[in-house]
């Protein structure tokens, strides 16, 4: 997920509110997919995240695209607008009560000697690193991922060289919120969901995202490791409920010490 | 000359390869016009930022009205009579033109009554007092000059640092504009200016300083500087030839 | 003209009661309330542009502080209280205004420093059981007026008008001052304002301070009119959104923004609250926000009553 976001962050420096509640609803198609279709998560998250990809393609185009040249409060209203609206349709559709996708595929634990592996989170902790891998290529080798990177650099610069930074822009929006879609349907089976848990999973991937450093990939892979560790050394010495407290903790920290995260370009 | 209004000594600055002020030593006198001129990035908006107390600098001081600047904040250099404008205007374009300048006069005239009075007092000086009560939003390039002028001014300073307030206006407008400097400079406010308007800076300064990569390569009066061979050199092949002494 | 016209307006208001039954004045209660918390959001918010959107956490202090120390030994009333809770507020306001500024976070990151303060006090209160924990904190209902309660919803829609009224009042005593001309300067550009002799930083903490201290003198009135306090509610960042959303959407950095905000929303959300909570959908009224919000940041930047005041201005010429 925090791979989705630094993604948008890094091109577009709009800040999505809204991330979390797409990764939502990537879980929840991949809920109805399994439910009404039998679709198994493992199979299914594909097919979210050309949805995710439909969706954020139509929220750039059809409402980023007209402010970008407003305040930047702008851009964060818009997007806690959308945000609203995201969550609250998948309150209205869904219920409150928490949700969860079972996946036939993979359910046996996998048992290494004496080590104990919890299946679907190994799947999905693979799959994530190949999509991050994917990405890390289309950004680097190809033309568009060339064009995205130059668009975030210097939109300016690009549009003299005569790239279309509109189409830039919601390609780079849609792939991100595609990330994000996968991301929800693949930690589906291991994340029980509800529509609320969008806004807390919107802040720890800003956690993730900050800590990585806004705009590089490699730090939000790395901003993300460091957050899962720090919340689970602080769930074995402290209550479980407090774990949060140590990722908003080392946020505020990071946020006054090292804006640009510790991957990222120093912002001047 | 007895003490001098602003004395920069030894001013440093850099930022990561380069070196943008290197060892800038120079002085402005009580009531003196002053021009710090030089290529483009020579150092010139560097050294004003670094006055002002918008940066702080690696080495060196700067006094004003016998006091060391070091560590001070940009209000605070202000609230001395030190003022200045930015070479990219910034009025509040939300704001009216007199609430812009109300802004600087309120510094020292904490009653909003007065404030106003004194703003729109400025405002009329240099011409736009029909303007007052529009939004600075609106305001073509040369009146956001003049009310980038106005705001400086209504903050009394006894030190004007003007950074190209002549750019990118035409003849009748420059004019204009060098009129009013001397009109501030009239009354007692010393002036240090940027500009590459070379025909204002010849018939305005007193003095003028020339910067090329940060450095003092020459002082002295107009005609002594445009003669300097190293000015000249340092000029050859920058497109401000076109408008530059000779 | 104007002062006769908000003459007129707090005249119908104070009348108002005698023709309302309970469930118009429980409206009524809230567009007040809500327009207070917007009015104090809008001093930080809309005025001096700095976004917060942690407000919820001063009026969980507050409503925390003066239910504590109602319920304390020493039994203060919350009339008291509240004070020491807009105080506490305004403490907890001075650090995140003292962070926040100190170290140039501005726009977005600003936010992220709010969000995360009121988080990590959500999360805090939560696990502190000397202050109810998860669960919050229950007050029981007892009438009496001392005890900030009342038999009768007349008394808590005045004490509401009160607040909102107080709030107002504080706005446009600051609109007029230099102290208001300021925080105006300081939302359109910080470093002009310091090469103008403006002392950024000091009216950037003072605007926090009055915000979070009268934020937090809200949370005694929201603690003692719902009789609950939970961490999740209070502390949370859907109040956060429901303290900014009435004044971007009635007009932020204007004095009747707020009021507006409130009228339209709460209203709204009270109406698509019951409509779709009746048959079991949550979270309709919040849609309606969102919707709203968007609408607002697209087509009316400047919010509902900026662009009010030209259409009418317009028409009069």
């Amino acid at each position: 997920m925090a791979v989705g976001l630094t993604l948008i962050f890094g091109v577009m420096r709009v800040v999505n509110f809204a991330h979390g509640d797409m990764m939502v609803w990537g879980m929840y198609l991949a809920f109805v997919l399994a439910t009404r279709g039998g679709v198994d998560p493992y199979v299914a998250f594909p097919l979210c995240a050309m949805a995710l990809f439909v969706l954020g393609v139509a929220v750039q185009r059809g409402l980023v695209d007209r402010i970008v040249d407003a305040p930047h409060e702008m851009q964060i209203l818009l997007m806690l607008g959308v945000a609203l609206v995201l969550e609250n349709t998948a309150l209205l559709a869904f219920g409150p009560e928490p949700a969860r996708v079972r996946s036939r595929l993979v359910t046996e634990p996998l048992w290494l000697g004496p080590l104990f592996i919890d299946t679907p989170r190994l799947v999905t902790f693979v799959v994530a690193i190949v999509l991050t891998l994917a990405l890390s290529m289309f950004l680097f080798r190809t033309e568009l991922g060339r064009l995205i990177r130059a668009a975030a650099d210097n939109p300016y610069g690009a549009r003299v060289i005569g790239a279309d930074v509109g189409r830039i822009y919601a390609a780079a929006f849609g792939i991100g919120a595609a990330c994000v879609g996968a991301a929800g349907a693949l930690v589906s089976p291991i994340l029980p969901f509800q529509p609320p848990t969008g806004l807390s999973l919107s802040v720890t991937s800003f956690n993730i995202v900050i800590i990585g450093g806004m705009g590089s990939l490699l730090g939000a892979f790395i901003g993300g490791l460091l957050v899962s560790v720090a919340e689970s050394l602080g769930a074995v010495f402290l209550r479980p409920s407090l774990k949060e407290l140590f990722s908003f903790s080392l946020l505020i920290v990071i946020l006054l010490f090292r804006p640009a995260g510790l991957f990222g370009k120093r912002a001047s | 000359m007895s003490q001098p209004l602003l004395s920069v000594t030894g001013l440093g600055k850099r930022f990561g390869g380069l070196q943008a002020v290197k060892d800038l030593t120079f002085e402005v006198g009580e009531g003196e016009i002053v021009a710090l001129i030089g290529p483009n990035g020579a150092g010139k908006t560097t050294a004003f930022a670094l006055i002002s107390g918008f940066l702080t600098p690696d080495g060196g001081r700067v006094t004003f009205v016998g006091r060391d600047l070091r560590g001070l904040a940009p209000h605070e250099v202000n609230a001395l009579g030190l003022a200045r404008t930015f070479q990219i205007m910034r009025p509040f374009p939300r704001l009216t033109v007199v609430r812009n300048v109300m802004i600087a006069t309120l510094g020292r005239h904490p009653g909003v009554a007065e404030a106003e009075r004194r703003a729109r007092a400025v405002l009329d000086e240099l011409g736009l007092g029909a303007k007052a009560d529009l939004p600075a939003g609106g305001l073509t390039l040369a009146e956001r000059k003049r009310l980038e002028l106005a705001r400086a001014l209504g903050t009394e300073p006894r030190l004007l640092l003007l950074d190209e307030v002549m750019s990118g206006l035409n003849d009748a407008e420059t004019e204009r504009i060098v009129d009013l400097v001397r009109a501030i400079n009239a009354r007692g406010v010393a002036i240090l200016l940027i500009e590459h308007v070379m025909r204002a800076v010849m018939s305005l300064a007193q003095r003028i300083v020339v910067l090329n990569y940060g450095e003092r390569i020459a002082e002295g009066r107009p005609d002594a500087v445009a003669n300097d061979p190293r000015v000249i050199e340092a000029y050859l092949g920058d497109e401000e030839t076109a408008a530059a002494p000779a | 003209m104007k002062v006769a016209a908000a003459g007129v307006a707090v005249a119908v208001l104070l009348a108002l009661p005698a023709v309302l039954n309970a469930y118009a004045l429980t409206v009524f209660v809230l567009i007040f309330f809500y327009a207070y918390l917007g009015q104090a959001w809008n001093i930080v918010g809309g005025y001096t542009g700095q976004l917060s959107v942690g407000h919820a956490a001063f009026v969980g202090v507050g409503g925390y502080t003066a239910a504590m120390l109602a319920a304390s030994d020493w039994a203060i009333t919350p009339w008291a209280g509240m004070f020491v809770g807009g105080a506490l507020a305004a403490v907890l306001g001075g650090i995140i205004g003292y962070l926040g500024f100190r170290f140039g976070l501005r726009g977005f990151y600003f936010v992220l420093l709010t969000v995360a303060f009121a988080e990590v006090c959500r999360i805090v209160v939560s696990n502190v059981d000397a202050l109810g924990g998860a669960l919050g904190l229950y007050i029981t209902f007892t009438g009496n007026p001392r005890q900030f309660q009342f038999q009768d919803q007349r008394a808590y829609y005045y004490v509401a008008l009160a607040l909102m009224l107080l709030a107002t009042g504080v706005a446009a005593l600051l609109e007029r001052r230099r102290f208001g001309i300021y925080l105006t300067a300081i939302r359109e550009d910080e470093a002009a304002c310091e090469a103008l002799g403006v002392p950024t930083f000091r009216y950037k903490m003072l605007a926090m301070l009055v915000s979070s201290f009268l934020t937090g003198l809200g949370g005694t009135f929201y603690a003692f009119y719902l009789f609950s306090l939970q961490p999740n509610t209070v502390f949370g960042i859907p109040l956060s959104v429901e303290i900014i959303i009435r004044p971007i959407i009635g007009g932020a950095g204007t004095l009747l923004g707020p009021i507006l905000g409130s009228l339209i929303l709460t209203p709204l959300g009270e109406v698509s609250r019951a409509y779709f909570g009746q048959s079991g959908l949550h979270g309709a009224h919040l849609v309606v926000y969102g919707v709203l919000l968007i609408a607002v940041v697209l087509f009316l930047p400047q919010g509902a009553y900026p662009a009010l005041r030209q259409l009418f201005t317009r028409k009069r010429a």
